[in-house]
């Protein structure tokens, strides 16, 4: 499967270890977005363990995590699966095109008291 | 003392009074904040991958001005803090990361030397909440104040280290300093929606009604906190009681709040 190099580098850049995971799921009970969620948090870590990684890069999922490290805090094994999580998005934004936010797409998003903040916090999440 | 600062760019825009309360305030504490010079946004949010170095320079660029200046770092913005603390921690911890940002600046190796503080942790470990309480001239006594920390202020703990993050003190402590009374209630360390307030609104509406519905069932008559995206998603989504900056209550009680440019 040309998946292991993609998996190895999931595992690399997160720095994350999934065979710590002692599959409680904890971080997916604790986790903000899970009702938008297609996969959970946990699952991203047992997905990547399993090389099943095209429907993570593939799900809107990595667009609905808060980075609100819920998670990394909770998680007993210290698995923290929102580096994972991150990671599995950056996987997918850092494809030729594939940005997840454009620039012409903003204006509209935009009223009167918007802090700057929410503009460059959601371009650093979602865009390369 | 003095102390260096990096306000960030939000509150040079949409949260200049966070920033402008917070210096004057910090004046009549005895404590002057100097602005580092051409700093450039944090960017809002920390990337955790390791491989991500261009958008942390900036960052490290602020830690390293404060460390020229043989100064601590102080943060307001609770995003900012958040991005400025991993950093430093990621140039403590990891030699890899360190020596690529090092190679690209050019400059004397940094290894996260600075001591970073939230302006809170400013308050708490350098000046004292003790001190606070005998600068209070406007006591808000009897008002019942909720803290919002949000997400950011507190996690993630390893790094962060600012307090208990399943049950913190920090801002609760500062609301009894300025003799005002703490609300204590489930979801002051739940998220709020954040950045998901830019394309998911629904969900950030939903976040910040759970963040206010349980403050206010637990007697809250205003909400309290150091983050603009927290307040922006909280008042935007139908707060019905003031939600303020901590740094504005502050200004109010040290007397300071008048002299303040909005
Ligand atoms: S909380 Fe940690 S150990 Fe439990 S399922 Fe999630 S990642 Fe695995
Ligand atoms: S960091 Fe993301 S995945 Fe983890 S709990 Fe928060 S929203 Fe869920
Ligand atoms: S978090 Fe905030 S205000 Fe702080 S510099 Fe960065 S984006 Fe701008
Ligand atoms: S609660 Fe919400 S806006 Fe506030 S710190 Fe977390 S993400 Fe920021």
């Amino acid at each position: 499967m040309n998946n292991k190099y993609l998996q190895e580098d999931l595992l690399r850049m997160s720095g994350v270890n999934p065979k710590k995971c002692m599959r409680c799921g904890k971080c997916s009970a604790t986790c903000p977005a899970y009702d938008e969620m297609e996969y959970h948090p946990h699952q991203f870590v047992s997905m990547v363990e399993n090389g099943d990684i095209e429907p993570l890069i593939n799900s809107d999922s990595l667009y609905k995590c808060l980075t609100c490290f819920a998670c990394v805090d909770r998680c007993p094994r210290g698995v923290e699966p929102a580096k994972l999580v991150e990671a599995v998005r950056l996987a997918a934004v850092r494809r030729q095109g594939a940005n997840h936010l454009k620039a012409d797409m903003v204006p509209d998003m935009l009223d009167d008291e918007t802090p700057q903040q929410l503009i460059v916090s959601a371009f650093r999440k979602y865009s390369k | 003392m003095k102390v260096a600062y990096f306000p960030g760019c939000t509150l040079k825009n949409k949260a200049k009074q966070l920033d402008d309360y917070a210096k004057k305030a910090a004046e009549a504490l005895g404590v002057t904040l100097e602005e580092i010079e051409e700093w450039q946004c944090c960017g809002g949010v920390f990337t955790t991958a390791c491989d991500e170095v261009a958008t942390k320079l900036s960052s490290v660029r602020d830690l390293v001005a404060a460390k020229n200046k043989e100064q601590p770092l102080v943060t307001v913005c609770s995003a900012c803090h958040n991005v400025i603390k991993q950093t430093n921690h990621a140039m403590q911890t990891n030699k890899e990361f360190a020596d690529k940002v090092n190679r690209y600046m050019g400059e004397e190796p940094y290894s996260g030397e600075t001591q970073v503080y939230h302006y809170l942790e400013l308050l708490r470990d350098v000046v004292g909440f003790d001190a606070v309480k005998e600068k209070v001239v406007n006591k808000l006594s009897g008002k019942k104040i909720a803290a919002y920390y949000g997400c950011l202020l507190l996690r993630p703990n390893g790094v962060m280290k600012m307090d208990d993050p399943e049950n913190p003190t920090i801002m609760e402590d500062f609301i009894r300093a300025i003799g005002a009374d703490a609300v204590v209630y489930a979801n002051r360390n739940e998220c709020c929606g954040g950045y998901i307030a830019m394309e998911s609104p629904d969900l950030a509406k939903k976040k910040s009604n759970a963040v206010i519905e349980n403050a206010k069932a637990a007697g809250a008559e205003m909400i309290i906190t150091a983050c603009p995206l927290c307040k922006y998603n909280l008042i935007k989504n139908g707060a019905d009681i003031p939600v303020v900056y901590f740094t504005e209550l502050l200004a109010e009680a040290l007397g300071v709040k008048e002299d303040t440019n909005e």
